[in-house]
């Protein structure tokens, strides 16, 4: 560690403003008299991926990157995003997290047992390591103060409360930083953050039944003129006309019953049916991951 | 688009500057008359953090190679001038940089090129000190931003001094790391005019040859100045070890080992390998940490100096503290890192097109047909990830065109062959291409998507934009007229929001013998301006779960707690919705109908 700097992380999703959170932290540090870098990568993590940025302070920083298990604080602007970075943090250290949840359409596409995988909300996760663990609702007090966008503020407001610096060094970079005319209410923001109430984790719905193998398909080939629309509506891809013209079925096991090709088929030349043994029912997703 | 801490540049004043805005900082210090340059990540913010300056020209040109040639024509003509690209844009540019070391400079040219260890961002990881070694280039790199403004002054003073361009290498963490700089006054420097010297700008085999030999002695006069110069510098006591370092990974061996004995080498090329072989005897073990390739680890190698590297620390990908720790303590000179809990399974994140985008219909449309698709590089490459799946190659820049020609050629296709490439990837490396479809008569498809702008960078000009990177109008290229030029005769232009008009145009274009051109139309939804139309929502009653909807990936639409037949409904986040009607048209149930205006203004 090179003479006492210190580490924060904040994360989140590509459009949350991560940068520009961790830019006013690095001018706040700056403004108290910390030597400071920040590094980010942006880019590719723009485009609604994960976005994280490290920062490090104090008499000399050398690197820029965090080490692994060293962070004073993860700040996560979303809560799968503090699970993802929570090993940078060190052992007693703080984790303060939004509970809002932004699950990535890749999180929707099990189409066999339905299950989301999406980590499920829960501030006793981290307990094994003794961090202290703030779990708040910035989107709901931003929306509350009357600018949803303010909502990183209140989350650096309860970060602050964890770095030792003077709280007029937080608002003086906050001021110099956020866009024009929206000052006040970022400084109100940061101010609720500071002993913002604990939010309460939002309940899971139950998981479905999940999948009980792939229904059946019959094609009437005397019916099936080949036209075509079936397979072009075919969410899962089953379906496709051959080179001449007649309907077949290229992915049998992919089919989850939704029967779109049998309502929309002009010649009623297709059926849909139940599976034939309605098996093992689903959840065996639920072994790569905790579910919401 | 730029973020910046707009900081007011108070001369004397400390600031905290990326290591971009420290290079583009240092480039204003030295009096830099024209900077040009094509977006690439993580090089892109260099220029963009310059472009209000009304005293500078600062410019996109369609493609690295181009910025190169204006940059060392400004040179010629005897202004500062700077060439900015990321690593693999000096591929594109190497072709003039090779020859650069032959004509010299007339004012100060510097190359700055952005390396991307790890590939944040990029297709592959190169190294650029292996282009200085092999252009006879020197190269300079800095470790942080203080550095990046102070070696980029610097590197106009080296070259006009030794008339020769000069590398700046810079890598993913100098350039997007913020760190505290100290700002100077500008120095003016006047054209010094154009002298013409055809034995030394016309490099026709004769004259070549006579200034091959200039470049190898000008190459011995800059290893000594590397020897003298105070860009190697020296750290820390000791003589158990020694490290040299460069660029990055020196202030990850501080961190690790805070009161290391370093050498540090500000130039990394040439190589100060006299100043290296005193070092290396002053300390019984010698390390060398560098980023990706051994390249100062072999050349010490080869003058018979032992030293230990790339057995320790990993060639590929980037370093880091834990990563130099690791390699450290399997030396034996450091204790292990920290054993770390790992985190709990989360969701993976990849990037995505953004709701709303116009590159989406056109790959779905793509899936449906079963088209064989060389890619290109762009956001529109993430159509290669689910749910699209819908690119089968995308190796650089402008290849799409090529690759399909090829790729029909061999036969080998499983079905049509489509070459997709955006607007500005296709003004940088696919017209030449094209002309090839022709003169090839290949039976293929070019889809070019136009989004007018250079979206993956964050929405940069280009030639066909009709704006330049300093705001003022200019005379956009048309698309459809080069194509038209090039001699396709088979071309259509098509509304990508419209699914059906899109997929029946790229049916038909496939079906037409010899090479066809698709263009799309619709602008990028965030830049140059955000597009937002009225948003929609799911009536949840009406919906059947079919998931038809989810096929595009669009970010915007999610799963819903509610069941239909045991399978999950969906929901449109009605905030991020960009009213594109995408979903819409997929939907047979007619589920997802517009947010009616008291419902949006009640939400706001």
């Amino acid at each position: 560690m090179s003479e006492g700097s210190q580490g924060l992380l904040l994360a989140g999703v590509g459009g949350q403003g991560v940068i520009l959170a961790s830019m006013i932290v690095a001018d706040a540090l700056m403004r108290a008299g910390h030597d400071v870098k920040q590094s980010e990568v942006h880019g590719m993590a723009q485009r609604g991926g994960s976005v994280f940025s490290h920062i490090r302070w104090g008499e000399r920083v050398d690197s820029p990157l965090v080490p692994l298990g060293s962070a004073e604080v993860l700040a996560a602007f979303e809560w799968a995003e503090a699970v993802r970075w929570v090993e940078y943090v060190r052992d007693g250290g703080a984790v303060v997290a939004d509970v809002r949840t932004i699950v990535p359409p890749g999180a929707c596409n099990d189409h066999r047992s339905w299950l989301r995988r999406y980590p499920g909300i829960d501030g006793e996760l981290f307990d094994s390591r003794h961090l202290k663990t703030r779990l708040i609702d910035a989107t709901a007090t931003a929306e509350e103060l009357g600018n949803v966008r303010a909502a990183n503020s209140v989350i650096l407001g309860t970060v602050a409360a964890f770095i030792d610096i003077d709280n007029k060094h937080w608002e003086a970079a906050i001021a110099h930083l956020v866009p024009k005319g929206t000052e006040e209410i970022n400084l109100a923001a940061f101010r609720i953050g500071r002993d913002v109430a604990e939010a309460r984790v939002p309940q899971t719905a139950p998981d479905p039944e999940g999948f009980s193998g792939p229904h059946q398909i019959e094609i009437n080939h005397v019916w099936c003129k080949g036209c075509d629309i079936c397979s072009r509506v075919c969410p899962e891809y089953c379906l496709a006309v051959d080179v001449d013209g007649k309907l077949t079925i290229i992915d049998a096991e992919a089919c989850t019953g939704c029967k779109l090709c049998e309502a929309l088929c002009p010649d009623f030349a297709i059926e849909i049916s139940a599976p034939r043994e309605p098996a093992v029912v689903g959840n065996q997703a639920a072994a790569d991951g905790s579910t919401l | 688009m730029i973020i910046t801490a707009a900081p007011k540049r108070e001369v004397g004043s400390s600031i905290l500057l990326s290591g971009n805005e420290a290079v583009a900082q240092g480039a204003v210090e030295a009096g830099v008359l024209v900077a040009v340059g094509y977006p690439g990540t993580p090089s892109t913010e260099i220029l963009e953090s310059i472009a209000d300056r009304t005293d500078i020209d600062v410019r996109w040109s369609p493609n690295e190679k181009v910025a190169l040639d204006v940059a060392l024509g400004a040179s010629l003509g005897g202004v500062r001038s700077m060439a900015t690209m990321k690593h693999v844009g000096l591929n594109v540019a190497a072709d003039t940089f090779m020859t650069t070391a032959y004509t010299g400079v007339g004012a100060g040219l510097v190359i700055v090129v952005a390396d991307d260890p790890g590939m944040h961002s990029s297709q592959n990881e190169q190294d650029t000190r292996a282009y200085a070694r092999m252009g006879c280039v020197p190269l300079l790199e800095p470790t942080n931003s203080a550095e990046a403004k102070a070696y980029t002054a610097l590197a106009f003073e080296i070259s006009e001094q030794f008339d020769t361009p000069v590398l700046v290498r810079t890598t993913t963490r100098t350039s997007h790391n913020r760190g505290l700089v100290e700002l100077a006054p500008r120095v003016e420097h006047s054209t010094i005019g154009f002298t013409p010297d055809p034995t030394k700008y016309v490099m026709i085999p004769g004259h070549a040859r006579r200034r091959r030999p200039v470049v190898l002695e000008r190459l011995a006069q800059m290893s000594q100045y590397a020897e003298e110069s105070s860009l190697t510098e020296e750290f820390g006591t000791g003589t158990d070890f020694g490290v040299v370092t460069s660029g990055i990974s020196h202030h990850y061996v501080r961190e690790v080992i805070p009161d290391a004995r370093i050498l540090k080498l500000g130039m990394s090329y040439p190589l100060p390998i006299e100043r290296i072989r005193e070092f290396a005897a002053s300390v019984d073990r010698l390390f060398v940490v560098e980023e990706l390739d051994p390249y100062v680890e072999n050349d010490l190698l080869a003058a018979g100096i032992a030293v230990e590297g790339k057995s320790l620390f990993p060639q590929a990908g980037e370093l880091n503290p834990d990563i130099v720790r690791a390699g450290f303590a399997k030396a034996g000179i450091v204790e292990e890192g920290l054993t770390i809990v790992p985190a709990p399974t989360t969701v993976t994140r990849p990037p995505l097109m953004c709701p709303g985008c116009p590159h989406t219909p056109p790959y779905l449309a793509l899936k449906r047909l079963g088209a064989v698709v060389t890619g290109d590089i762009g956001c529109y490459t993430l159509a290669a990830l689910e749910p699209l799946s819908s690119m089968d190659t995308c190796v650089a820049m402008g290849s799409s065109i090529g690759m399909a020609i090829g790729m029909a050629a061999s036969g080998g296709a499983d079905g049509p062959v489509v070459a997709t490439i955006g607007d500005s990837t296709f003004l940088h490396g696919g017209i030449a291409g094209l002309a090839d479809a022709v003169y090839a008569q290949a039976n293929i498809t070019v889809l070019i998507l136009d989004n007018g702008t250079t979206a993956m960078t964050g929405g940069q000009e280009h030639p066909g934009t009709g704006v330049t990177l300093q705001g003022t109008p200019a005379t956009p290229v048309d698309l459809l007229g080069m194509c038209k030029a090039v001699g396709v005769r088979d071309i259509r232009v098509v509304d990508p929001y419209d699914l059906a008009a899109t997929y029946g145009a790229l049916e038909d274009a496939i079906s037409h013998a010899g090479p066809s051109v698709v263009i799309t139309n619709r602008p990028c939804v965030e830049a140059p301006m955000k597009v937002r139309d009225t948003p929609f929502k799911v009536i949840a009653d009406a919906c059947t779960a079919c998931q038809a909807c989810m096929t595009p990936g669009c970010p915007s639409i999610v799963w819903s707690d509610e069941l239909f037949e045991g399978r999950r409904k969906v929901v449109i986040d009605e905030v991020t919705c960009t009213g594109c009607t995408l979903c819409v048209q997929l939907c047979p149930p007619h589920a997802i109908v517009l947010v009616t205006n008291e419902e949006e203004t009640a939400n706001v």
